[in-house]
């Protein structure tokens, strides 16, 4: 599902020009982002890049230093977060220990004022407790919960409010693989089953790319990429992003033409490639290439293809659907190839010490900043 | 060894301290309980209860215990939450540590000397002076029930303190956040979580409080000037002035028949307060 913010959607969260520091240590970094009405979002970066600040300050448990934070299109840096019709998943769930699961979901709901009815609430709450599968569970105490469920319970805590943004900081940071694959799904099918804006933190790229509408690649506190994990995947702005979204082979390069609209690099093995790199890029420049795994074709015979490389088998990985083969060139060095199932049964199972060809097809090579 | 005797080997310590020091006392103290005392004083064994049909004669140490013991508890815990929760929750961990040292540096001195100094403060030439100074004239303060509460409770407050303290630091600062973001302004906040997660410290507070309390007799003295006493200065002046054991004897088991009920009566009260919850540690 692609996700054109421009077009279709109505922004409900904005982040304008907003800084954070704590001391001397700089969190967020002049962040400007606009979150669209029932958007699934990410924030995806590694641990310290500034993701939970900048959830925080969504959520209003943190004030910007610089900037400002509008919801539905107002300013309100200064509204305090019990204020804001916005609700947080927390990383480790934060339930209150001496509340039934059923107190805690209705834990919101009895905040409001004018009160909301005993009948009114107790509808809700087991609405809710049914939306995360956890029917029949409200008076269960919490240690009685498993993760998982401790989990479930947290949010429906949140959803229950019906809240316009519903932040969740790595929600599933504590679960096992095998939970959290579930919980993706579920997460996904509950965001576009209730409508509500989601915004996710978290440094899983798996997570980000299976769940997300959009995601922003954050690094030391500034985003350094905004756009649908395919974009990102096909497109990265930066050797970072690449290297984040996806798994990719890097080689440095350098620019020996640069034209309004390509720019030639020269490759260590002496092999010149042509590309439209997204940001210019002046001539005898340090660059990188990125080529992802799975876009190499490896054969023993030479191929057809513009650029074929020698190379010698290192290292194979069967990994069911795909074997992946570690493969070194004498001038470029280690190449990661994926190759698929289907492909393996024209060509046969390489072996380490064979020597055979990498090759890409056009437009799969990409040019960018180191 | 087997599960069973090493249980045994760590309670052993323990256990044979209790029975020596506390379940053979008590002992001695109920026989002599229903004993008499000799000619020059002292005990003489016999099986009476005259000493128990006396007991009325100390009704106003058991009602001054009674009623300045829970009132001093609860002024404890009413100077010392705040302070507690400013340390855990409001204090900046800069400052925690130094101000925690200033709640236990009374403590270095002896609780004699600092009583004695509250003599000073409360006597004529004190407190009073200074009211006078103001147009508040014929202030008594010292040897009146409101210095002995004074005094206990300034004595007895680093006690209420630090369970309270501790229940507060535990308390995982995210819950109140979760509150905030649930729409909870930070009264409610507090009234709904911070309370109710710092019962285990208040409960164990008040316990240690009220039953130290209890058994107090130098503040009492001290501060009381022989007009406010409490049990424990009827039994000084039984066993060691009067040498009436067998009287003594009685007003001691009375005493503990009487802080039995009271704090089973309390736990059951806090048990309450802290719904089914398991981890309401009491003591
Ligand atoms: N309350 C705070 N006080 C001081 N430094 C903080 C605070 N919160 C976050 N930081 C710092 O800000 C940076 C970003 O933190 P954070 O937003 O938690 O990153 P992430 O969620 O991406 O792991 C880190 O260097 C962290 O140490
Ligand atoms: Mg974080």
């Amino acid at each position: 599902m692609s996700f054109d913010m421009s077009v279709t959607m109505q922004t409900i969260a904005e982040l304008r020009g907003v800084t954070k520091t704590f001391g001397n240590v700089v969190a967020a970094k002049d962040l400007n982002l606009s979150i669209g009405k029932g958007e699934f979002l990410s924030f995806l970066g590694p641990s310290g890049c500034g993701k939970t600040t900048a959830l925080r300050m969504l959520a209003g448990f943190e004030k910007p230093t610089e900037g400002q934070v509008l919801l539905d299109g107002e300013v309100v840096n200064d509204l305090d977060a019990h204020h804001r019709p916005v609700n947080m998943v927390f990383q480790h769930y934060a339930l209150f220990p001496h509340l039934s699961v059923f107190d805690n979901i209705a834990y919101g709901l009895r905040q409001q004022r004018p009160h909301v009815d005993k009948q009114t609430i107790a509808t809700k709450v087991e609405q809710a407790l049914e939306t995360v599968r956890l029917g029949g569970f409200g008076p269960r105490r919490i240690w009685e919960m498993s993760g998982g469920q401790q989990q479930r319970v947290a949010l429906a805590r949140a959803i229950v409010n019906e809240p316009k943004l519903l932040l969740l900081d790595e929600p599933m940071a504590a679960l096992d693989r095998k939970l959290r694959k579930e919980m993706q799904f579920e997460l996904q099918n509950l965001q576009r089953q209730l409508g509500i804006t989601f915004v996710l933190v978290t440094h899983d790229q798996e997570e980000a790319l299976s769940m997300s509408d959009r995601i922003c690649v954050m690094e030391g506190g500034s985003i350094v990429q905004v756009g649908s994990p395919r974009e990102l995947y096909d497109m990265p702005r930066s050797r970072y992003v690449a290297g984040f979204v996806g798994t990719s082979n890097f080689f440095d390069a350098t620019v020996t033409d640069s034209a309004a609209d390509q720019i030639t690099v020269r490759l260590a093995s002496g092999q010149k490639v042509h590309g439209t790199p997204e940001i210019p890029i002046d001539a005898g420049q340090e660059v990188c290439v990125s080529i992802r795994p799975e876009q190499i074709t490896l054969t023993r015979a030479l191929p057809t293809a513009e650029i074929a490389l020698p190379v010698t088998i290192q290292n194979r990985i069967f990994l069911g659907e795909h074997t992946e083969y570690l493969a070194r060139n004498e001038a470029l060095g280690d190449f990661h190839v994926l190759v698929p199932r289907q492909a393996e049964l024209n060509e046969g199972t390489f072996n380490a010490g064979e020597q055979a060809f990498v090759s890409w097809g056009e437009g799969a090579l990409l040019i960018l900043e180191n | 060894m087997t599960e069973r005797g090493r249980k045994a080997l760590l309670l052993a310590p323990a256990g044979i301290w209790l029975l020596v020091m506390l379940a053979l006392p008590l002992l001695v103290v109920f026989v002599f309980s229903f004993g008499e005392r000799g000619a020059a004083g002292g005990y003489v064994p016999a099986f009476t209860l005259e000493q128990y049909a006396n007991l009325p004669a100390r009704w106003t140490a058991f009602k001054n215990t009674l009623i300045l013991a829970p009132l001093g508890t609860i002024a404890a815990l009413v100077i010392a939450y705040p302070l507690a929760y400013f340390l855990a929750v409001r204090c900046s961990p800069k400052w925690r540590t130094s101000l925690l040292i200033l709640v236990i540096v009374p403590f270095w001195t002896s609780i004699l000397i600092r009583s004695y100094a509250w003599i000073f403060i409360l006597g004529g030439r004190g407190l009073p002076a200074l009211l006078e100074s103001i147009g508040i004239d014929d202030i008594r303060l010292i040897n009146t029930p409101f210095a002995v509460l004074v005094g206990i409770v300034y004595g007895y407050l680093p006690l209420m303190v630090f369970p309270i303290f501790v229940s507060l630091d535990k308390l995982d600062k995210r819950l109140l956040e979760a509150s905030a973001d649930l729409g909870s302004t930070p009264w409610r906040t507090f009234r709904q979580v911070t309370l109710p997660l710092s019962v285990p410290g208040i409960a164990t507070g008040c316990m240690l409080v009220f039953i130290l309390l209890m058994g107090e007799f130098l503040i009492p003295a001290i501060l009381g000037g022989g007009k406010v006493f409490f049990v424990g200065n009827a039994l000084v002046d039984l066993f060691l002035q009067s040498r009436n054991w067998a009287y003594g004897s009685a007003v001691a088991m009375t005493l503990v028949v009487v802080m039995l009920v009271t704090v089973s009566i309390y736990m059951k009260f806090i048990s309450r307060l802290g719904g089914q919850r398991q981890d309401v540690s009491l003591m």
